[in-house]
């Protein structure tokens, strides 16, 4: 063997493996990654899968046919009055797309910042994004009450010779929802080729063979397609970067570019991306807890994995918190007396329920996390999950509704009550949401196996070197048992 | 002329011409990465053009190993985002001031500033898109038919094995030479991949060697 490497071995001096932690805990080998990921997909359709589906699909369904229901009868169906023209509509639409930004961000921002603890979660969230962007475009496509010319959304040469309005912050919302939704679509799927590649290089059945044939695209782990494959992929992780933080900025250019006192803030951008991430990292939580368990991947997905989305979730946690503080001292500061009102009735007036229910959950609940301990606890994390997501969908209530009941003229104040339509469409998005959640893991790898095993100590070419220089030889991390 | 120069940029995307009666290449495997890496230097060193490495995942310190420069596909990404910039401020001007201006509350039919927002998403947009597309055409995929899936232990290529491959292409390949070279520089279950043509008489690629099987290829510590 040659000893001409001391160059390459310059270059990976530092490469961080001395001091931190093992990813992958359990001694496993390569191919016991690829056997207990890629299991899943390969064998037969568990009982309790058909269970799950059964009722996430029959929740689908229900979605199905509230959208009738409402395309029949029109809007009057929802609990939207005037003043409150928007109602739950956006109130789910900006909560879905804020569950979706936690995959993207896990993808994208995390890759950038060399955190390899990603490469065990950023699939299923990536997953999860897809879905949950799926579950926000329901709501723009169904709200606009003539469903047949929701097409006018869309820059589409017609007979009419019309064109969009490209100074409206709701057209900017489609481009950056779609734009976001495309990219995610394309950054999973090239992440998906490789693992594609392995399930096809497993599989026996010829239809399936022909089926991941195609779609890993003729993948050989050839390096040289590979030196391209990582640069493409570095570029969609710079790429999808600051999209993820312009989707959520837009979503709240369609509050804070009105003249509605609560919502004209310049807050709106960095305080709704930071919601975003807090409430993707809590849905993310809530779906690998179980997941791991089901699946058994305890090694892949550790509880470090988990407290390192703790610690994120009470890192945002605070954020929003901080900025719903700092909202009050700008209503008050501004000295407009619209603003003041609209800020001391959401707290003191008829919807005071819903803003402490959100403070309690946004602000107050996270900072358990402080505690190691409990930052650590499974049944405490899925509960905190849980109870951030509730809070976070409360705070684009308070947004929403509080803002629009009480605005210029009191003439017109009015109280906002959903209907059971609104409560079921909701309900309904669950159904469609897990739905895909549940076909996403059965058919595709929910690991990203080629990247799981490229973080591996043993994927280092130098673990395998020992110059008795002492330093590559304790580049390898003492891999501890299970405990 | 034309035909070197096609058959270099085919050979950048690991697509390989056969020799002599199909002769395709060597495949050697390797017992883990680092192995691997040196074996690659050596294989360049040797004054190799035309080989390639297959692993389960990118192997860091590879593309220097074998020699590869940067990959080219941050160009096709800024030829995307400057569509996609370039296509944003055309829309948003020839839809707002040329075919359908509204006047709504005086504003100018066409400014930058609430163009911004659609001008950034489409150029991230195309950006990301020509940054895919690019990956593809540099690597030739998709490619449904490969000479090396013949191999009867190049599955193991997206699994855990590490080969090393040199095509008959090359114009310092030599049968014997090239397989004793390959095994000089630790490469075991040494193979000859024929190129066949055809999928469908079912053969796999000749065991020439069949002295080790893949499980005897311990790990080196």
């Amino acid at each position: 063997m040659s000893n001409s490497t001391t160059d390459i071995d310059a270059m990976y001096s530092g490469d961080g493996f001395h001091s931190d932690p093992p990813l992958i805990t359990g001694d496993l080998s390569f191919h016991d990654i690829t056997e207990m990921v890629s299991k899943h997909a390969e064998k037969k359709t568990p009982f309790a899968w058909y269970v799950a589906f059964g009722i996430s699909s029959s929740i689908a369904g229900l979605l199905l046919i509230m959208i009738a229901y409402l395309f029949w009868n029109g809007i009057g169906v929802w609990g939207v009055n005037n003043p409150v023209g928007w109602g739950w509509a956006i109130v789910n639409f900006v909560f879905w797309v804020g569950i979706g930004h936690a995959g993207t961000l896990i993808s994208a921002i995390l890759f950038l910042f060399r955190q390899k603890w990603r490469t065990s979660i950023n699939r299923a969230a990536e997953a999860m994004t897809l879905f949950a962007v799926m579950c926000a475009l329901v709501f723009p496509g169904i709200h606009v009450g003539r469903v047949w010319a929701a097409y006018w959304m869309l820059p589409i040469p017609n007979q009419m010779e019309m064109w969009p309005q490209f100074k409206s912050p709701l057209l900017w919302d489609v481009f950056a929802v779609s734009s976001y939704f495309l990219v995610s679509l394309v950054f999973w799927y090239v992440g998906l080729v490789p693992d594609l590649a392995t399930l096809r290089d497993r599989t026996k059945k010829v239809w399936r063979q022909k089926i991941l044939g195609f779609l890993s695209l003729g993948w050989t782990g050839s390096n040289r397609h590979w030196r391209n494959y990582e640069k493409s992929y570095l570029l969609l992780a710079a790429l999808a970067t600051p999209l993820v933080l312009s989707v959520h900025s837009v979503v709240s250019f369609d509050f804070a570019v009105s003249v509605i006192p609560g919502w004209h803030t310049t807050i709106f951008p960095p305080y709704f991306v930071a919601g975003a991430i807090f409430s993707g990292f809590a849905m993310v939580v809530t779906l690998m807890v179980v997941a791991r368990k089901i699946y058994s991947l305890e090694n892949v997905i550790t509880i470090n994995h988990l407290e390192k989305m703790n610690i994120i979730i009470l890192l945002t946690g605070t954020m929003v918190g901080f900025a719903y503080i700092t909202e009050f001292f700008m209503a008050w500061y501004s000295g407009v007396r619209y603003e003041q009102y609209a800020f001391i009735n959401r707290a003191t007036g008829p919807y005071a329920w819903a803003y402490w229910t959100m403070m309690f959950c946004n602000l107050i609940f996270p900072q358990f996390f402080w505690i190691k301990k409990i930052r650590r606890s499974i049944p405490f994390m899925f509960f905190a999950s849980i109870v951030v997501n509730i809070g976070m969908w409360f705070e684009r209530f308070v947004i929403t509704v509080t803002s629009l009941h009480r605005d210029y003229m009191p003439s017109s104040w009015d109280y906002y009550t959903p209907t059971a339509v609104d409560v079921l469409t909701f309900v309904g998005t669950f159904g469609l949401f897990f739905t895909l959640f549940l076909l996403f893991l059965r058919w595709v790898p929910m690991v990203a196996i080629s990247e799981v095993k490229g973080v591996m100590p043993e994927a280092d070419p130098h673990f395998y070197d020992n110059h008795g220089d002492g330093h590559a030889s304790t580049a390898a991390p003492t891999v501890t048992p299970n405990s | 002329m034309l035909n070197n120069l096609l058959r270099s940029a085919k050979a950048s995307m690991s697509i390989y011409e056969p020799i002599k009666d199909d002769v395709y290449g060597v495949l050697a495997e390797y017992p883990n990465p680092g192995a691997l890496l040196h074996a690659a230097e050596d294989v360049h060193k040797a004054g190799y053009k035309k080989f390639d490495t297959h692993t389960p995942f990118p192997v860091h310190g590879m593309d220097k190993a074998m020699g590869l420069g940067n990959s080219n596909v941050g160009y096709f990404c800024l030829l995307g985002g400057i569509t996609g910039l370039s296509l944003a401020i055309w829309l948003q001007w020839w839809t707002g001031q040329v075919d359908y201006p509204i006047n709504i509350s005086g504003k100018p039919f066409f400014a930058f500033e609430p163009s911004i927002p659609v001008m950034f998403e489409l150029t991230v947009l195309f950006s990301a898109y020509a940054a895919v597309i690019g990956m593809l055409l540099l690597n030739g995929l998709p490619r449904p038919y490969n000479p090396l899936f013949y191999s009867s232990s190049f599955s193991r290529a997206s699994d855990d094995a590490f080969f090393l491959f040199i095509a008959a292409e090359d114009d310092k390949f030599d049968m014997e030479k090239t397989q004793a070279f390959l095994k000089e520089i630790g490469g075991t279950n040494l193979e000859v991949v024929h190129d066949r043509g055809t999928s469908s008489d079912g053969s796999e690629g000749e065991d020439i060697d069949g002295s080790q099987s893949p499980q005897e290829a311990e790990v080196l510590m």
